[in-house]
């Protein structure tokens, strides 16, 4: 538990995530197979049952502590979580022994079926012997719950440090369903297998944002137009007759979207698609809000299947017959797409983004002014003889997205309502980082979710609370939202140093993790324009 | 029931015998100041009394114009019959519990106390009396603080690690108490010690009234940048959040403040380290320091007053939380 206590403060302690990677790596190059497999199990949400009641844990916590239930229920309620509540109140042990995390985990899925007063004496023994941080890690195991921002994607990025093994490789093996008791780290991690190779993406090409005026490109008739849909990129794979989709954090999303299963029968075999996913219905895609109610399910139900159906909206082909088309111009690949798509039916859950016609570049500015009307995000510029490149590359490929004013930023303080919505937070105070990677209030914006959001970011809120101040309550800075504004201007009233004009929530980015929010930079590069 | 010799007053803590107040929070005539946070020791009032070595900070902060007398601690003054004595609290230099004894009746305000000794303030010392008006900032049994020496080689192990990776360490703590407490504690021969405007300003005032601070350089725009990255820097909150922390590339950020105690508040500061350090009582330090007194009522303010009121009713002492404008300890 030591190892992994030490683990764990390295990660708490910072928000970079290039230290966080190295801090995980370490971890995997010294920690045991067993404790290997179990830390990656719990970075990816695959926690061990909770066997006791927290109402006992609370209670337990109180008599050990010599102290009332209702002082620890206080105390609990300031401290605001329950697992570091307990391993606040208890003193840390003078007798300190350690037992791994794999013991610590097998003994707690073992107290399964024991009576109450052996799980008391069991929990009481452990408590005691070990420090605070040892033991909130200990409670979490207990209380479940493990979120201490390590996303997939870093856990991915660690192992493939420590192993050498590409990222998508273990991205894919984290995929599915596997068993951390069970499972060896050898058999998850690092044993070959036949399904890496057909089931391997190719790395994303990503357009840079077009800043300069679209006349600086030159000749109109050099460049493919094709509008910015507002999904999530998708690579769809379809290799020996087996389907795979990967979305842009390498990550394997084939299970989420069963809809594209059906795509064997009128796809031939051995091709690989880039394109959009996007929730779709009558001719017509729809909000990404929507398609946001799939991306966090492991499972999809019937009744969002229907409402939320998605389809690929393709835009470029890098594998036709086994051969990698990446070398051939976007021209050439995009003719090949056409040919393949053609003449599919309506049925088939995939559409071909249509080039847009355009003869000067004033025809086209007129297009993406009224982009947002189509539900895009503005023109993709895509030179036609340009061959498909790996990663962000300026040159070749632009996103000309309409209307710059909004801001990925996080919620850092949370206020109820009035009338109606009293007894919902309703209005939000959000920040950005700033160079040192600290957050920065900027903003307070209200409107612009639903009543459902509220109550769902509510309940959120009262789990979440660190600190009260009157009807004010900070909270951990963990939710995400895009905010839209008018206009943005300098203001030395405010903290952050610039003033947003009537700021609003436009949607709640339940894809993206603080690490990924806007800087105050990037608000200060929008004042020039 | 016969009038309370000390009242709880709109303006402050209020002795009627000899209309005079006791870190009263709107401008009166006269007022005795427990120590020189700004929480406390406020701006207006006709005259002040204050512990000796609290009277150039007073001066420094609120103006050397104002009226102010010194009193060492014990020194006994008859007041029309009511004897006002200083004792210390602990807290930061200067910082006295101020004792009321009238009729035979005895009431102790502790303003800010803490009931380990750091070296640098004079140690706390408990009191007798049968009302003790104390605060209770951290008054939860989560707040338990480690021993000074620890959370001290703790600070010396995060700059020692800083100087290695050739990055500054900036450590925000109050100007007055907190900073100079590390100043004083931690190990010099890891680096020099850079200090902010505020914190150097105190830090003369002190040394001026003779009391012993350890060296440090203030950061000016002339100051050798090559120190940074080997310096320990001593910031207010305030500095922290300002554009003055620009001047640091890459530094670490560290935080000294009981509140760090919680992962919440080290987090949404969103500082690399949290330091669990207060010049406040912990829970255990309360608890001890109010059964010292053997005083019988019990008068919470600063904090979780009612809960702390509630426990204490439970343990038999007849205590009730008072509303005041004090602000305990804050992070900015
Ligand atoms: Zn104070
Ligand atoms: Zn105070």
């Amino acid at each position: 538990m030591k190892l992994f206590a030490n683990l764990f403060q390295q990660l708490d302690r910072t928000t970079k995530t290039t230290v966080k990677v190295k801090s995980l790596a370490k971890y995997f190059d010294t920690a045991s197979d067993t404790d290997k497999v179990w830390t990656i199990a719990l970075f990816t949400h695959r926690r061990p049952k909770r066997n006791v009641k927290t109402s006992l844990l609370r209670e337990w916590a109180a008599e050990y502590a010599g102290i009332p239930l209702w002082l620890f229920e206080e105390s609990y309620h300031i401290v605001g979580d329950l697992a570091e509540a307990i391993s606040l109140i208890i003193d840390d042990s003078q007798q300190a022994m350690d037992k791994s995390l794999t013991t610590y985990i097998e003994e707690l899925i073992d107290l399964k079926d024991k009576e109450e007063h052996v799980k008391k004496e069991y929990v009481l023994k452990a408590w005691n012997s070990m420090n605070q941080t040892e033991r909130f890690l200990f409670n979490k195991l207990l209380t479940g719950g493990f979120r201490i921002g390590v996303s997939s994607k870093l856990i991915v990025k660690a192992l493939s440090k420590s192993t050498g093994q590409e990222e998508n490789v273990i991205s894919h093996r984290l995929m599915g369903n596997w068993d951390p008791s069970t499972i060896s780290f050898e058999d998850l991690i690092l044993s070959e297998s036949g399904l890496d190779e057909i089931s391997k993406p190719y790395p994303f090409y990503l357009a840079y944002a077009l800043e300069a005026e679209p006349e600086d490109l030159g000749a109109t008739d050099e460049w493919q137009a094709e509008y910015k849909w507002d999904g999530i990129r998708g690579q769809l794979i379809l290799r020996d007759g087996e389907l795979f989709v990967w979305s842009r954090g390498e990550e394997l999303v084939t299970d989420k979207y069963p809809e594209y299963e059906k795509l064997k029968d009128y796809l031939p075999d051995n091709i690989v698609i880039d394109g959009e996913i996007l929730a779709y219905i009558d001719g017509k895609p729809l909000s990404f809000n929507m398609l946001q109610k799939r991306i966090g399910r492991k499972k999809v139900g019937k009744k969002l299947l229907q409402d939320c159906p998605v389809i690929l909206m393709a835009y470029d082909i890098l594998e036709y017959q086994g051969k990698d088309l990446r070398s051939k111009s976007t021209q050439e690949r995009r003719d090949i797409l056409n040919g393949i798509c053609k003449n599919l039916p309506q049925e088939a859950p995939i559409r071909i983004s249509p080039t847009i016609e355009f003869a000067d570049w004033d025809v086209l500015k007129e297009l993406r002014s009224k982009s947002r009307a189509l539900d895009c995000e503005g023109i993709m510029l895509k030179r036609k003889s340009s061959e498909y490149k790996i990663g962000r590359k300026k040159g070749d490929w632009w996103k000309w997205k309409v209307d710059p004013m909004n801001v990925d930023a996080v919620m850092i303080y949370a206020q109820r309502g009035h009338g109606r919505r009293a007894n919902l937070f309703t209005d939000f105070t959000f920040a950005v980082r700033n160079e040192e990677g600290g957050l920065v209030p900027f903003a307070k914006a209200y409107s612009g979710l639903t009543d459902k959001e509220f109550k769902e970011i509510t309940s959120w809120v009262k789990k979440n609370t660190r600190e009260r101040f009157g009807p004010v309550c900070s909270v951990h800075p963990e939710l995400v939202f895009e905010l839209a504004f008018e206009g943005i201007a300098r203001s030395t009233r405010h903290k952050s140093g610039i003033a947003l004009r009537f700021p609003r929530i436009l949607r709640w980015r339940k894809d993206k993790n603080p690490n990924e929010i806007n800087t105050l930079e990037d608000l200060e590069n929008l004042l020039t324009k | 029931m016969q009038r309370k010799l000390i009242q709880f007053k709109e303006r402050g803590l209020y002795i009627a015998p000899i209309d005079t107040y006791i870190d009263p929070w709107r401008p009166v005539g006269k007022a005795i100041i427990t120590h020189g946070h700004s929480d406390h020791a406020r701006r207006g009032h006709g005259a002040y009394l204050c512990h000796d070595d609290s009277v150039n900070i007073l001066k420094y902060r609120l103006g050397e114009d104002i009226k102010v007398q010194g009193v060492p601690y014990d020194q006994v003054l008859d007041i029309d019959g009511v004897k006002i004595s200083l004792h210390p609290a602990g807290h930061i230099i200067g910082s006295a519990q101020v004792r009321v004894e009238y009729r035979g009746e005895i009431w102790v305000v502790t303003g800010d106390y803490k009931t380990e000794d750091d070296g640098l303030a004079v140690a706390f010392e408990p009191v007798k009396c049968q009302h003790f008006i104390t605060e209770c900032t951290f008054g939860l049994p989560v707040f338990k603080w480690k021993p000074q020496e620890v959370v001290i080689s703790e600070i010396n192990e995060w700059w020692t690690e800083n100087v290695r990776l050739g990055r500054p360490s900036v450590l925000s703590s109050y100007a007055l108490g907190k900073a100079q407490r590390v100043i004083n504690s931690v190990n010099h021969d890891i680096g020099p010690i850079l200090t902010h405007g505020a914190v150097e300003n105190t830090n003369e005032v002190l040394r001026a009234s003779g009391i012993d601070i350890k060296e440090t350089i203030r950061v000016t725009p002339d100051t050798d940048k090559s120190l940074f990255n080997k310096a320990l820097i001593i910031a207010p909150g305030s500095g922290i959040n300002s554009p003055w922390l620009n001047k640091f590339k890459n530094a670490s950020i560290g935080i000294a403040s009981g509140w760090m105690m919680m992962r919440g508040a080290r987090r949404r500061r969103a500082a690399d380290r949290g330091f669990v350090f207060s010049d406040h009582a912990d829970w255990l330090g309360l608890n001890e320091a109010i059964k010292a007194t053997e005083a019988e009522y019990i008068y919470p303010t600063h904090g979780y007053t009612n809960v702390f009121s509630k426990w204490l009713n439970e343990q038999g002492y007849i205590a009730s939380p008072v509303e005041t404008e004090y602000e305990g300890e804050v992070v900015e």
